[in-house]
């Protein structure tokens, strides 16, 4: 068990990178808590898998230092940093037991038979596969391979993380949301570290207690599922998370007020306004529009119904806004003016949270 | 579901079997006929039902030749497999290498089977020969033209030079198209270079392993060329293989008869043999 940092991480494919766009990873500054079930976060290509390798140390970055509670463990083999690592795609051993695939890596680490086979049937019942445990690994099907590979990246107990590659991507998916929970379970009973890599935020968002969203090669926000929510740090953290997205509408700022198309709009961070450059956005999530009195004027568009609430779409000076409307407000018909819960509408300045830049940190 | 039958596809098939039947069945069944048959030439044929058959499994020619066939092929199979192996598995993933390793592997597998044999028996020449000269002046009495285990040696270690490349190839092919991750899971799971190699490559060679042993085996069963060029089959008759004595019964004594019944023997020979070897490497995989 181990408290894992990663001190100004960069990586890069590339033998001789000079720019920007030659990092897979352009800069990783991150501590992961001992015992936290951490998601990373992003779409296909941003880093993840990139930076699971690193932890593991499957690879070596390019610059910067990995520590396990405090010690520099860069260069130290995946062995020798005591992991374990669930990929996206099963790997079995296809001439072995599913038992004896199962005990490969306490075998490998020569535990006590007695040891190994506790913890082999512990595991095995778990993950139900006590009644294949004798059978050949090779015969079975996606899904039971896939059970087989998170059996060996869950039965060695003195681990010091165990990160998970999309590991339900071929997992059927009324058994996806069972293992889920098992994983969950599991994490509540033995409190290790445990990093879940996935680019589909429902996952993301039932799993972890925090949540790594990365785009770019770059870690856009860390955080509680609720601040994702609440207190989008990007844009993209605002587009990726919650459905539908983010409202966006272009902005100046003037006097260190926030405008919209003329109008002026209430905004949380209106002090970093001021000295606020760059490309310019309001940022307002769905559910913190609503009808008012006063406010923006728009025009309805379309409202569709998704059940317990209704998605209107609405267009002010040429731009397109969405609002949640919970049952039971009724909507104008025609035009409307909108109001906006001015402590979660926020002003980005190229794409960043205004105020909240990670140039600013530095 | 109700399949709709057309005969006109039948003459879809027909230049496959066409092709089939000129360069392996006419031919075959021509064997058969003068196998069961005398002839002395007019093509006046008589019935000699088994006698042919039963004439050649009497011959201690036959015999002896089988058995040196199967001591060359199999020490042929135990040498090159092992060695073709070892050398994919030492042969870079990526990267410049890999071409000049593959194109350096393909060498001798692109030249042709006679030159072989006379390279091989310049170079073997004891007094002006490379390998000759240098192996005589380590203290080592080395002639093949004379000495039976010599000549062997000299095969043996050509065709070893000839055909391993073959056997490493097909095994790097297989290799190469082992996902990275069963690598990196056998890393994370603390397996060592051996376990690697017991657990992932081996059983996931199975199939191009099989090829390798399947094609090595009928290519060495029947292997003419280079003995031929090399040796003539001697000293004596020590390096008479099976293709040899056949060639010598059929062309040189023009015994078209027993020549043929050998040729079916030998023929039978090699596809129970190699049924065999089929049978045996992929017994695992149904169960």
């Amino acid at each position: 068990m181990a408290k894992i940092t990663l001190d100004r991480i960069r990586h890069s494919y590339f033998p001789f990178p000079s720019q920007d766009e030659h990092y897979a990873l352009k800069r990783v500054h991150l501590e992961w808590r001992d015992g936290g079930a951490y998601a990373l976060l992003g779409p296909s290509g941003c880093g993840k898998t990139t930076l699971l390798n690193l932890i593991s140390g499957l690879l070596v970055p390019t610059e910067g230092r990995l520590l396990f509670d405090g010690q520099d463990v860069t260069h130290a083999s995946p062995e020798e940093r005591n992991i374990a690592q669930v990929f996206q795609f099963p790997v079995i051993y296809d001439t072995m037991t599913v038992y004896d695939n199962l005990a490969f890596p306490l075998r490998n680490r020569h535990v006590p038979e007695a040891e190994v086979d506790a913890r082999v049937r512990e595991i095995a019942a778990m993950l139900d596969l006590t009644r294949t445990l004798g059978n050949r690994a090779s015969g079975l099907t996606a899904d039971g391979k896939q059970k087989i590979s998170l059996g060996r990246g869950l039965v060695r107990s003195d681990v010091n993380v165990i990160m998970f590659d999309e590991p339900l991507t071929v997992i059927d998916p009324h058994l996806k949301w069972q293992l889920r929970s098992k994983l969950k379970e599991l994490h509540q009973r033995t409190g290790r570290t445990m990093i879940y890599v996935t680019h589909d935020q429902t996952e993301a968002l039932t799993f972890a207690d925090t949540v790594v969203v990365m785009n770019h090669g770059v870690v856009v926000q860390t955080g509680t599922p609720i601040e994702l929510f609440e207190r989008p740090r990007h844009t993209f953290v605002g587009h990726f998370i919650g459905s539908p997205g983010m409202n966006l509408l272009p902005a100046e700022v003037k006097g260190g007020k926030v405008f919209f198309a003329g109008e002026e709009v209430a905004v949380d961070n209106a002090t970093a306004a001021r000295t606020a450059k760059g490309r310019l956005e309001i940022g307002i999530r769905p559910e913190f529009v609503g009808f008012g009195k006063a406010g923006l004027r728009a025009d309805i568009v379309k409202v569709s119904d998704a059940g317990r609430f209704r998605i209107v779409e609405a267009a002010s000076h040429g731009h397109k806004l969405k609002l949640l409307v919970p049952e039971g407000v009724s909507i104008p018909e025609g035009s409307a003016r909108l109001a906006f819960n001015a402590a979660r509408t926020r002003l980005y300045e190229d794409g960043w949270l205004a105020g909240d830049r990670p140039e600013d940190e530095a | 579901m109700r399949k709709t039958v057309n005969q006109k596809a039948w003459f879809l098939v027909l230049p496959v079997f066409l092709l089939v039947a000129f360069n392996a069945l006419i031919p075959l069944m021509t064997v058969v006929n003068y196998s069961v048959q005398e002839t002395f030439g007019d093509n006046v044929f008589t019935w000699a039902g088994v006698r042919w058959f039963e004439e050649v499994l009497r011959s201690d020619n036959f015999w002896n030749a089988l058995q040196r066939q199967l001591l060359f092929t199999g020490l042929v199979l135990a040498i090159e497999i092992p060695l073709g192996l070892a050398i994919a598995l030492t042969m870079p993933k990526k990267g410049f290498w890999v071409s000049v390793c593959l194109v350096l592997m393909s060498l001798p597998l692109l030249i042709p089977w006679n030159v072989v044999g006379a390279m091989w028996n310049i170079m073997a020449l004891p007094e002006i020969g490379l390998l000759g000269k240098a192996i005589n002046s380590l203290g080592i009495n080395y002639n093949y033209t004379r000495q039976p285990v010599s000549a062997w040696f000299t095969l043996v270690l050509m065709d070893v030079w000839h055909w391993t490349s073959l056997v490493a190839l097909l095994c790097y092919a297989g290799l190469v198209s082992i996902p990275d991750a069963y690598y990196q899971a056998a890393k994370v799971d603390g397996a060592r270079r051996w376990a690697v190699f017991r657990y992932i490559q081996l059983p996931k060679l199975r199939h191009v392993l099989t090829i390798a042993v399947l094609l090595r085996f009928m290519d060495s069963f029947m292997i003419y060329t280079e003995p031929q060029v090399m040796t003539g089959g001697g000293p004596g008759s020590a390096t008479t293989f099976l293709s040899i004595d056949l060639v010598k019964k059929g062309i040189g004594q023009f015994d078209l008869g027993p020549a043929a019944a050998m040729s079916i023997i030998y023929f039978l020979i090699i596809l129970a043999l190699s049924w065999l070897f089929y049978t045996l490497m992929m017994r695992n995989q149904e169960n």
